[in-house]
C-alpha cells in the first residue's frame, strides 16, 4: 500500500446556510483546491445522508464535480449514516493506497436546516431499525437518552458530568469561527438555578437541551493524495496512518449489553494497530458528541481511559485542551455542529489543523498525533481515523 | 393654538400598575433582570434599537425599525397605552419588548427585540411581557404576531397559540394569534422564570445607567453576503464569489 497525506483542506461554518447543497459541497472544495495548490483531480467522493429526501437531490457527487468544473474526473456520492464522513475518507484512502488514484478529493456536505427540526429529527430516525425501532417512534435523542440512564447507573454517571461535557464543548467553540453555537453556558446557568429547567429543559430525560447538538448545515474537504505529490506542494506532511471499521446489530436492544459500543471499541483497535499507535499516543482527539454521554462513553472504549472512568478523567479536566488528552477542541458536535454527512470529513479538518498548528487559540501544542470517532447510526457502523504528522 | 391642538393629538393614558422588576440566571451564569422603564428613558434606548434596523439577518431590520418607530411614539405621546419593558445584564441592554392595552381584557403584543442572541434572553423577556398582561393587568388575552421565523417558533409553536386570524393585528394587519390565560397557565411552570424581589445591588445596578449591547446581532459583510448566506459567519460563499470574479 502506498502512504496517503492530506494535501488541502477546506470548511464552511457549520450552522444555518441559505444556499443550495451543492454549493455547500462545493465551497470547501474551492478552498481546500487553494490550500493545496493543486488544480486537478483524479476523484470526488461527496459525503453525504439525506440530500434525496431533505433536498430532493440524489446524484450529489455528479453534480458537485461539474460545479467544481472538475470533470471528467470520477464522481461517487457516498452514503453511510453519520458515519459518512469518514467512511468517504477511507474510500478516498483506498483509492490512493491501491494505486489506482494520486489525487482524491473528500467532501461532506450536508444541508439539514431546508426543512424543520422535526423533519430532520424525523430523518435521521431512518437509521433506526425500520421495524424493531423506528415505527415504534424511536430516534436518536431517545436511544441516547435510554444508553444515558443505563450508563449512569451501571459506572455512576450524573446529569453534572453530562452538563460539564456541555459546558467545555461550548467553549472550546468560542474560538472555533466555523462553530454553530458562540455560547459560553456554566453549570449554574443549565443546572443549578431556579430558571435552569426553563434554560435547559429535558428532551429525552434524562438528556436536556444543551446535552443535544445543533441541526446544523456545513461541508467540509479534505484533499488526499501521494508522498510523491506532496513533496511538490509544500504542505505539511500530514499522514493518514490508520483506519478503522466496525459495525454493531442494528437494533440496539439486541446487544448483549447496550452501554457496550463494540464498534467504537473494534474500530479504534484497527484503527491503532495500524497506525501503529496506543490510544495514550494520541495527542489531540475528535469524538462523536452527538450527545454529551457520547463523549464519555466514546472516550473509554477508544481506550484514552478504563471503562467508567471517562467521567473521572472529564471531572479532572484531562480532556480540555491543554489537558491529557484533548477531546473535542473544536466544539466537537455538540457546540461545533453536527451536519451529519459534513461530521466525519469536519472531524478530520480539525485535527489536520491541529497537526499542522494552525488552530489558533484552540491549538494543542506540539500535537504530532491525532484521532477520529465517526459513530454512524448507534453505534452501529463506526469509523476511526489516526492521523499523524511526519517532518 | 398650539397646545390645544396637543392636547387632540394627545392621547390620555389609563392608569397602568406597574410590572415589579425580576431577574432570572441565564445559561451562561449571568443574572439578567427585567423592568419597565418610563418615557423618560426612553432617548438612552433609541441609539441601541437604531443600530439595528441595518442589520438585514433575521428580520431585525423591520423589527428594530418598528420597535423604533414604536419606542418614539411612546415618548412623544403618540400612541395609547404602551408599556416598555427591558430587560440588563450588569446595566447592559440585551432586549426590548413592549405592547398596549387596548381594552381592558385584550393586550396587544408589539415587539420583542433581542439584542444579545441565544441564552433565550428574548424568550425570557417575551414572558415577562406576557406575565405583565395576564397576571399584573389581569387580561384575559394578549394578540400577538411574528415578523421572524425565530418568533414564530418561540411565540406560537413553544405557547401554542390559538388562531385570532379574523382579527387583524396593529401590526402591518397581519392575522393575529392569541396567548390566552389559560396557554399562559399551561406554560407558567416551564417558559416563564424569574425572581422577586430584585437584590438592591442588581436594581441600582440597572437604573444607574442604560448600557449599550456589548455582542449585539452584527450586519452581514457585505451584500452578496446578505443575500446569498445571511447566516453564513465566516463568509465562504462570498469568498469564492470573490475570488471567482477576481477580487481576490
Amino acid at each position: 500500500m502506498r502512504e496517503v497525506y492530506v494535501a488541502g483542506i477546506g470548511i464552511t461554518s457549520f450552522t444555518r446556510l441559505e444556499y443550495p447543497l451543492v454549493e455547500i459541497a462545493a465551497y470547501p472544495g474551492l478552498m481546500a483546491l487553494r490550500d493545496s495548490g493543486l488544480k486537478k483531480i483524479d476523484q470526488l467522493y461527496v459525503a453525504n445522508m439525506g440530500s434525496g429526501r431533505v433536498n430532493a437531490q440524489t446524484g450529489l457527487a455528479s453534480a458537485v464535480v461539474d460545479h467544481l468544473s472538475l470533470t471528467p474526473a470520477g464522481a461517487v456520492t457516498i452514503e453511510n449514516g453519520p458515519a459518512s464522513g469518514a467512511s468517504a475518507i477511507k474510500e478516498g484512502f483506498m483509492a490512493i493506497a491501491s494505486g489506482m488514484h494520486d489525487v482524491v478529493m473528500v467532501i461532506g456536505a450536508e444541508r439539514m436546516r431546508e426543512v424543520n427540526q422535526l423533519e430532520a429529527t424525523d430523518f435521521v430516525a431512518t437509521l433506526t431499525h425500520p421495524l424493531a425501532e423506528y415505527i415504534y417512534g424511536v430516534t436518536l435523542p431517545s436511544l441516547a437518552g435510554m444508553f444515558a440512564r443505563l450508563y449512569m447507573e451501571k459506572y455512576g454517571v450524573t446529569s453534572r458530568h453530562l452538563a460539564m461535557v456541555a459546558v467545555k464543548n461550548h467553549h472550546n467553540a468560542m474560538d472555533n469561527f466555523y462553530a454553530h453555537l458562540h455560547e459560553e453556558i456554566t453549570l449554574e446557568g443549565i443546572l443549578d438555578s431556579p430558571e435552569a429547567s426553563t434554560n435547559n429543559p429535558y428532551v429525552a430525560d434524562p438528556l436536556r437541551f444543551y446535552d443535544m447538538c445543533p441541526v446544523s448545515d456545513g461541508g467540509a474537504c479534505l484533499i488526499l493524495t501521494t508522498a510523491e505529490v506532496m513533496k511538490k506542494i509544500n504542505k505539511p506532511m500530514i499522514r493518514i496512518a490508520g483506519i478503522g471499521q466496525a459495525t454493531d446489530t442494528h437494533a440496539v436492544h439486541e446487544r448483549k449489553d447496550p452501554t457496550d459500543l463494540l464498534a467504537v471499541r473494534e474500530a479504534a483497535r484497527q484503527s491503532f494497530e495500524m497506525a501503529k499507535v496506543k490510544p495514550q499516543d494520541v495527542d489531540v482527539a475528535e469524538l462523536h458528541d452527538a450527545f454529551t454521554i457520547l463523549e464519555i462513553a466514546e472516550s473509554e472504549e477508544v481506550g484514552f481511559f478504563k471503562k467508567g472512568e471517562g467521567h473521572i478523567a472529564l471531572e479532572k479536566g484531562e480532556t480540555k485542551i491543554g489537558g491529557k488528552i484533548p477531546i473535542n477542541p473544536s466544539g466537537g458536535l455538540k457546540a461545533k455542529g453536527h451536519p451529519v454527512g459534513a461530521t466525519g470529513v469536519g472531524q478530520a479538518h480539525e485535527i489536520v489543523l491541529q497537526l499542522r498548528g494552525e488552530a489558533k487559540k484552540r491549538q494543542m501544542q506540539n500535537a504530532k498525533i491525532g484521532f477520529t470517532c465517526n459513530f454512524g447510526g448507534f453505534g452501529n457502523n463506526v469509523v476511526c481515523l489516526t492521523f499523524i504528522k511526519e517532518k | 393654538m398650539s397646545v390645544d391642538v396637543e392636547k387632540i393629538l394627545r392621547p390620555i393614558d389609563t392608569s397602568l400598575p406597574p410590572f415589579p422588576a425580576k431577574f432570572m440566571t441565564l445559561s451562561n451564569g449571568q443574572e439578567m433582570m427585567v423592568r419597565q422603564v418610563n418615557r423618560d428613558e426612553i432617548p438612552d434606548i433609541l441609539p441601541h434599537v437604531e443600530k439595528l434596523m441595518h442589520v438585514e439577518r433575521d428580520y431585525y431590520h423591520i423589527v428594530a425599525a418598528r420597535v423604533y418607530a414604536e419606542l418614539l411614539a411612546y415618548y412623544t405621546y403618540r400612541v395609547q397605552d404602551e408599556y416598555v419593558l427591558i430587560a440588563q445584564v450588569d446595566g447592559e441592554i440585551v432586549a426590548v419588548v413592549n405592547g398596549r392595552i387596548v381594552n381592558p381584557d385584550i393586550g396587544m403584543s408589539y415587539h420583542t427585540l433581542a439584542m444579545r442572541r441565544g441564552l433565550r434572553v428574548g424568550a425570557h423577556t417575551f414572558a415577562a411581557k406576557m406575565e405583565y398582561h395576564i397576571d399584573i393587568l389581569k387580561q384575559k388575552e394578549v394578540l400577538i404576531v411574528a415578523e421572524s421565523p425565530i418568533g414564530f417558533r418561540r411565540w406560537m409553536i413553544e405557547y401554542k397559540l390559538e388562531k385570532r386570524f379574523h382579527i387583524p393585528h396593529e401590526l402591518g394587519g397581519c392575522p393575529s394569534w392569541s396567548l390566552t390565560k389559560e396557554l399562559f397557565d399551561r406554560a407558567r411552570n416551564t417558559l416563564v422564570v424569574g425572581r422577586r424581589p430584585v437584590p438592591e445591588k442588581l436594581l441600582a445596578k440597572a437604573h444607574a445607567a442604560i448600557l449599550p449591547p456589548t455582542d449585539p446581532p452584527k450586519p452581514p459583510e457585505d451584500l452578496l453576503a446578505a443575500t446569498r448566506s445571511m447566516l453564513d459567519n465566516t463568509g465562504t460563499s462570498l469568498i469564492e464569489m470573490k475570488r471567482r470574479l477576481g477580487g481576490m
